[in-house]
């Protein structure tokens, strides 16, 4: 089950190389986004653009706020 | 949607993930740096000014009037031990019996932004309501700095003048 996280604890990640997924429309990704952050709009989420993540490594899904 | 991202991956046969519900309105607000056209925009937390004139609640008006006077303001900002906004008096307030405590004659409501809003966006606001200062906070309420209209349009000039 994916655990849901606080912003010290998405530092805490980041900071041992967890890869942060942001899963907003293109156009918002572009306008502002997390450092290092891949973008794959959720409605494009499939097997493979999730390839261009490494399963062998955590990884933080995240959108704008409480949605 | 991060919810939903988070629970597809694991459909999908990632083992370890989370996900960062606040979102990047959060991280944005946390005042932490951010990629993108927006992260090159004057922020309301670099223009302000972290000295201003602070009391606690628990105060008298007179100390906070002091405070005032020596930061040569109009106002004063109530923050607890954590930092935390508590409230505002205003210079009418200030004026109030020296008996009074802060928190019987503060506004406990004031308007605050976030440190990540573009200063543009706060200048035209501030113009707008007749507002001198705006207090800047942490979307956990505590406290930044004192944004004052004049560094607010000044940055916002020179944002426009970087754009060409």
């Amino acid at each position: 089950m994916p655990e849901k996280i606080d912003r010290n604890r998405l530092q805490e990640l980041i900071k041992g190389g967890a890869q942060v997924l942001d899963v907003l429309p293109e156009d918002e990704f572009e306008e502002q986004h997390l450092p290092g952050a891949v973008n794959i709009p959720l409605k494009e989420l499939t097997a493979e653009t999730a390839g261009r993540l490494d399963k062998g490594r955590p990884v933080v899904a995240y959108c704008y706020d409480y949605q | 949607m991060s919810p939903r991202a988070a629970w597809r991956l694991e459909s999908l046969g990632f083992k370890d993930v989370y996900h960062y519900v606040p979102g990047v309105a959060d991280w944005a607000a946390a005042g932490l740096p951010l990629e993108g056209r927006a992260a090159g925009m004057a922020t309301a937390g670099e223009a302000a000014r972290q000295r201003t004139a602070l009391c606690t609640p628990g105060d008298p008006i007179r100390k906070a009037a002091s405070r005032a006077a020596e930061a040569g303001e109009d106002s004063c900002l109530v923050v607890n031990d954590e930092q935390i906004v508590m409230g505002r008096l205003y210079y009418k307030d200030l004026e109030a019996s020296a008996g009074a405590k802060v928190e019987e004659v503060m506004d406990p409501g004031p308007s605050t932004f976030r440190p990540n809003v573009p200063v543009v966006e706060i200048a035209e606001f501030m113009k707008q309501n007749g507002l001198k200062t705006t207090p800047i906070t942490t979307s956990e309420g505590r406290y930044v700095g004192m944004l004052h209209l004049e560094d607010a349009e000044e940055l916002a000039r020179q944002q426009a003048a970087r754009e060409g």
